[in-house]
């Protein structure tokens, strides 16, 4: 489609731009992690330490380790859209094959 | 808006996958009736563009921080089923990747920014500008306000979420086992944040996207103006 190029490149535009969400300090309302809750309320639910680290992602917080919050921003950005990029793709491979079928 | 595990009670978590689930299955079949590989490209982008405009914090003046979404612009553009498909893949790689977001708490933010977002913003979207011609700029205007009441709604839904938790999953003594805050600390709280500058941002960034798209990519945005669900 003519003009999706366009698009991508806005896109990476955005993602460079993406360590401006870094400037706001603190943290999303509902979104501390164990340590805050210590912090605000001297103590952390039961349940909310049992499962708070269930999961443990590779890049915490949109950060690579051992690089620079800024850079490892970007970088995150990046993979983010090529991993959805991927998905996506796939996805939708799926899906129109069958509907074209 | 990204609830990370620990906040619902895993009960909780098991009806919000529930909720999600048929939304994810209508969802894919929907799409499947009007994906042509043309549109693929669009998808990914959409969705792209969603996940990177999460990244934006914006500060709160209560000390916390919010972001828009995008879910309804890209409902606009795409339709709600897709938007669902779409906002779901982007949260799916934040919480697997990124942390952003629980894994036992997909389903409730996939409730939140996924199905209700997208769904209420293209709702109040379609009833402000149903038969406007592709290059009208109600479109715009039209984006701004669902966009408004999408994220809020989304934000209602999930400060619910929150603030039920205390008042069902307690120790015998009390003591909340998830989410601390009730409804009346989580749903000013969210309201806050969302009606203020994750609202606003939203806006800007749904009006401003229709607009550079109707001014240059008409193409675009004319895959469905006047179309419904």
């Amino acid at each position: 489609m003519k003009g999706i190029k366009k698009l991508w490149f806005g896109l990476c535009i955005l993602a460079l731009l993406s360590p401006i969400g870094l400037m706001a300090s603190g943290t999303a309302w509902g979104e501390w992690g164990a340590e805050e809750f210590s912090k605000m309320l001297g103590y952390v639910p039961q349940g909310l330490a049992r499962f708070s680290d269930l999961w443990k992602a590779p890049l915490p917080d949109y950060g690579v380790p051992g690089i620079g919050e800024v850079t490892g921003y970007v970088l995150s950005a990046f993979l983010g859209i090529a991993l959805i990029l991927i998905i996506t793709w796939g996805i939708g491979k799926v899906l129109a094959n069958r509907a074209e079928q | 808006m990204h609830i990370p595990d620990g906040y619902l009670s895993p009960s909780t978590c098991a009806v919000m996958y529930a909720v999600a689930a048929p939304f994810w299955y209508r969802a894919t079949k929907k799409v499947k009736q009007v994906l042509t590989t043309r549109m693929v490209p669009l998808m990914s982008i959409f969705a792209a563009f969603s996940f990177v405009i999460m990244m934006f914090n914006i500060p709160v003046p209560d000390g916390t921080t919010a972001h828009a979404v995008g879910g309804t612009l890209m409902a606009i553009v795409l339709g709600p089923w897709a938007a669902t498909l779409g906002v779901s893949i982007a949260l799916m790689v934040q919480a697997i990747f990124f942390g952003d977001g629980g894994i036992l708490a997909f389903g409730a933010n996939c409730f939140n920014m996924a199905i209700v977002l997208p769904f209420v913003g293209f709702a109040v979207y379609r009833a402000i500008c149903a038969n406007a011609p592709s290059g009208s700029r109600r479109h715009w205007l039209g984006g701004a306000i669902g966009s408004y009441a999408g994220i809020n709604a989304a934000s209602l839904c999930a400060a619910i979420e929150f603030g039920i938790q205390p008042l069902l999953f307690h120790t015998s003594s009390g003591a909340p086992l998830y989410c601390p805050y009730d409804l009346t600390q989580a749903i000013p709280a969210m309201m806050l944040a969302h009606l203020t500058v994750a609202g606003i941002a939203e806006m800007v960034v749904t009006a401003g996207a229709i607009a550079f798209l109707q001014k240059t990519m008409p193409v675009i945005m004319a895959l469905r103006v006047g179309k419904g669900v």
